[in-house]
């Protein structure tokens, strides 16, 4: 059945930038919000800024037009919470970073090499049976090698979920709420 | 100055502008508790710490002001969210104090330890567990000025045992830094101007236009404003269920409440406008009825404290961010005198054609109880209520004409509120005949705080509508459920009226119509509290009503009267 743009638009996914104050139970505020409020959370990254009285989440998420206006409202509203933006698609830079534990046995372990090479990802564990990978990048990338590397086996992964700055000079700090 | 971190919390709380507290100590608070009596500080001890919070409740509604609420760790804390919640739905500040464990014994499951952070994030605007006694006096002064500023709301302040009697250097009091409590017109946004001037050409073009005056007109303090905005443009004003008194329920440009169980007219006009103007309500389903079939044939135009409220249900065309009092006063400079005496006269026969009414049948009618109450205080008291029937006869036939003379628990809906609120309202305003009309459901919930009443020498006076049923679930039972009455009858409730004198509280038992007037002049003329239980016709129905998840024009107006009253 074909789908309409409404359809689709209510699984766009999303990436919200957040300032917040670093401060004892932040986090727990954020999450409550969403569970609170029926929102998806599909990756959430914190950690303190350059300014290590604030810290910056960003968080991934899937709604429709409507929703997410009241994400942004929502989060808006919560005490700690210092600058709220959407990171608009095309104009920034995102990137993921992922630890892979695949499978690699003697015989096949040039071959996993090999894809680490072309992927530009780095091994950073060997044992006889497994080789542990890191690799950074776009959402396109990581699906990609994951993909190539199913086969030989995928014994645990480990994401940090998505990070992402606007290009350009602008800063989540300059803008105005 | 080197005060104990209890002695830094009772300052700072006096010089915010918070003068009472109600509560109930406990282990993990006893040196605050120590301290309220050494320095003072005015507190109503209440029998259950649910009861504390809708006194605060209460207070804060009648006054204005925040109150604080003081319980100890554990249950003391858990108990208070029920309140907290019912408080934050409906927009109201309070400041909780809760003891704590002492800050190492915080994650060790230690007696009546319990994350009371966790617990109040989602029933609180904002929360803080201090953990330093330094961080006392900032944390206390904000927790004033967030339960206060903007839109409203309750907070806790999470409070360890080893915190409260360490010490730290308190700052005394500095005027020009203190935000005083009760102002909640700072951190107003800057207005859109832009907005304005549409709804300003909105008005002058409209031939149908309707006002919907929220809650937020009496936490603006707006009554005033737009009681001179809708009689200078001649627009009808709708009031919410928390938004009664904000325009005077005797004028002819009052329709009432809208809604689930609002007058025909309000809804019928709310069909058929072309123009509705909301002033401080948000849209709550209540109100809307099926959001699709919401005021289809007008402008929507929106003003909101809270930017979250813009857009949020129902699509507006202009949404306006900012202090609804504000915004009422430059449209009151602004607005032209316009003719839509059509319109007008249009809801003027709807009112004659639907009024409210019930049926008389020479039994107790809930309804003519409260006609009798409005007589009888001259319609001047401050008027409290539980949660049910009883709730949405008294919004429909009470005609309030002062702002803050209406406390309700409306978005959270929580028997049990109206006692314990209605002793809060009567502290805040001693001045004022507090009048609670109840429920037997609802007041069973809470009862326990006649004792309070009756400690005091609180003089609410308690009007039972007793119909040994939960009345709004039966109801719903008898028109959804083909009368399948599934555990809403209390053929056993207990003689509320002996139950009152064991309180030490005047108790009357009412069975006859006649009865009625002279019981209620009675309790008015007693100096102290009262409770009369009114034994009312057991299956009277609320009327109009608009079944849940149908649109406001598919209200069922009720089986036809015999004798009409409006």
């Amino acid at each position: 059945m074909a789908r309409n743009a409404e359809d689709n638009s209510q699984n766009m996914t999303h990436i919200i930038a957040v300032l917040v104050e670093n401060k004892f139970g932040v986090l727990a505020k954020v999450a409550s919000l969403f569970s609170a409020r029926g929102y998806n959370i599909d990756s959430l990254c914190v950690a303190i800024t350059q300014d290590p009285s604030i810290s910056r989440i960003t968080i991934v998420t899937r709604g429709d037009a409507q929703i997410l206006e009241q994400i942004r409202k929502q989060l808006s509203k919560l005490i700690d919470t210092i600058r709220v933006m959407e990171l608009p698609a095309g104009e920034i830079a995102e990137r993921e970073l992922v630890l892979i534990k695949v499978t690699a046995p003697k015989e096949k372990r040039a071959e996993v090499l090999q894809i680490v090479e072309i992927f530009r990802a780095r091994t950073i564990d060997i044992s006889a049976e497994a080789l542990t990978i890191e690799v950074t990048g776009d959402e396109g990338k990581i699906r990609a090698i994951l993909e190539l590397l199913r086969p030989f086996g995928i014994k645990e992964i480990v994401r940090s979920g998505k990070v992402a700055l606007t290009r350009g000079a602008k800063t989540l700090k300059s803008v105005k709420n | 100055m080197e005060l104990t971190g209890s002695q830094i919390v009772i300052e700072e709380l006096k010089a915010n502008g918070v003068e009472i507290a109600f509560g109930i100590p406990g282990g993990a608070i006893m040196p605050f508790y120590d301290e309220i009596l050494k320095s003072g500080f005015p507190h109503i001890l209440a029998r259950h710490e649910q009861g504390a919070t809708h006194m605060a409740d209460g207070y804060a509604r009648v006054t204005g002001k925040p109150a604080a609420v003081v319980t100890t760790s554990g249950p003391g804390a858990t108990n208070i969210v029920t309140g907290l919640c019912n408080a934050r739905m409906d927009s109201v500040p309070i400041i909780a104090i809760t003891g704590q464990v002492a800050t190492p014994m915080i994650g060790t499951d230690a007696f009546q330890e319990a994350d009371t952070y966790g617990c109040t994030i989602p029933v609180t605007k904002h929360n803080w567990l201090v953990k330093d006694p330094r961080e006392l006096q900032t944390a206390v002064r904000e927790a004033v000025r967030v339960a206060t500023s903007g839109r409203p709301g309750p907070v806790v302040i999470d409070f360890p045992k080893d915190i409260q009697t360490m010490t730290a250097e308190y700052i005394p009091h500095r005027t020009q830094e203190t935000v005083p409590a009760g102002d909640i017109h700072n951190d107003a946004p800057e207005l859109d101007m832009q907005a304005i001037d549409q709804l300003l050409e909105a008005i002058e073009r409209a031939k149908r236009p309707i006002i919907i005056g929220g809650a937020g007109i009496l936490k603006a303090g707006a009554a005033a404003e737009l009681t001179e905005f809708a009689r200078r443009t001649g627009i009808p004003v709708i009031n919410t269920l928390l938004g009664l008194g904000g325009f005077p329920g005797t004028d002819p440009l009052s329709l009432g409440m809208p809604g689930m169980h609002g007058t025909a007219y309000a809804n019928m006009a709310l069909c058929e406008c072309d123009l509705l103007i909301n002033l401080g309500g948000r849209f709550d389903d209540r109100v809307t009825g099926k959001v699709s079939a919401f005021a289809t044939k007008a402008t929507i135009a929106h003003v909101d404290i809270d930017a979250a409220e813009l857009g949020k249900r129902v699509h507006t065309h202009i949404p306006i961010l900012g202090d609804v009092r504000d915004v009422l006063l430059i449209l009151n400079t602004q607005a032209k005198e316009r003719d839509i005496s059509a319109w007008q006269d249009q809801i003027g026969e709807w009112k004659r054609e639907h009024p409210l009414q019930y049926d008389r049948d020479g039994s107790i009618k809930p309804q003519h109880v409260i006609e009798q109450i409005q007589e009888v205080s001259g319609g001047n008291g401050i008027y409290v209520t539980g949660v049910g029937q009883h709730q949405m006869w008294s919004a429909q036939f009470l005609r309030f004409n002062e702002p803050n003379s209406w406390v309700t628990s409306g978005g959270l809906g929580t028997m049990g509120f109206g006692l314990p609120a209605a002793i809060g309202a009567k502290v805040g305003r001693p001045d004022k005949d507090v009048w609670l009309i109840d429920g037997d459901g609802s007041f069973s919930m809470t009862l326990v705080d006649l004792a309070t009443a009756a400690t005091y020498n609180i003089p609410v006076k308690v009007a039972i509508l007793n119909n040994a049923y939960l009345g709004m679930v039966r109801q719903w039972q008898e028109l959804f459920f083909e009368k399948r009455y599934s555990n809403v009858h209390y053929p056993e409730n207990p003689d509320f009226a002996r139950i009152a004198e064991g309180y030490h509280v005047r108790g009357f038992d009412v069975k006859d119509v006649d009865q009625v007037r002279s019981t209620l002049e009675q309790a008015a003329e007693i100096d102290g509290p009262v409770v009369m239980n009114f034994h009312v016709s057991k299956e009277e129905n609320v009327w109009p009503m608009v079944p849940s998840g149908a649109g406001n024009s598919e209200m069922q107006l009720g089986p036809p009267v015999s004798e009409e009253r409006t």
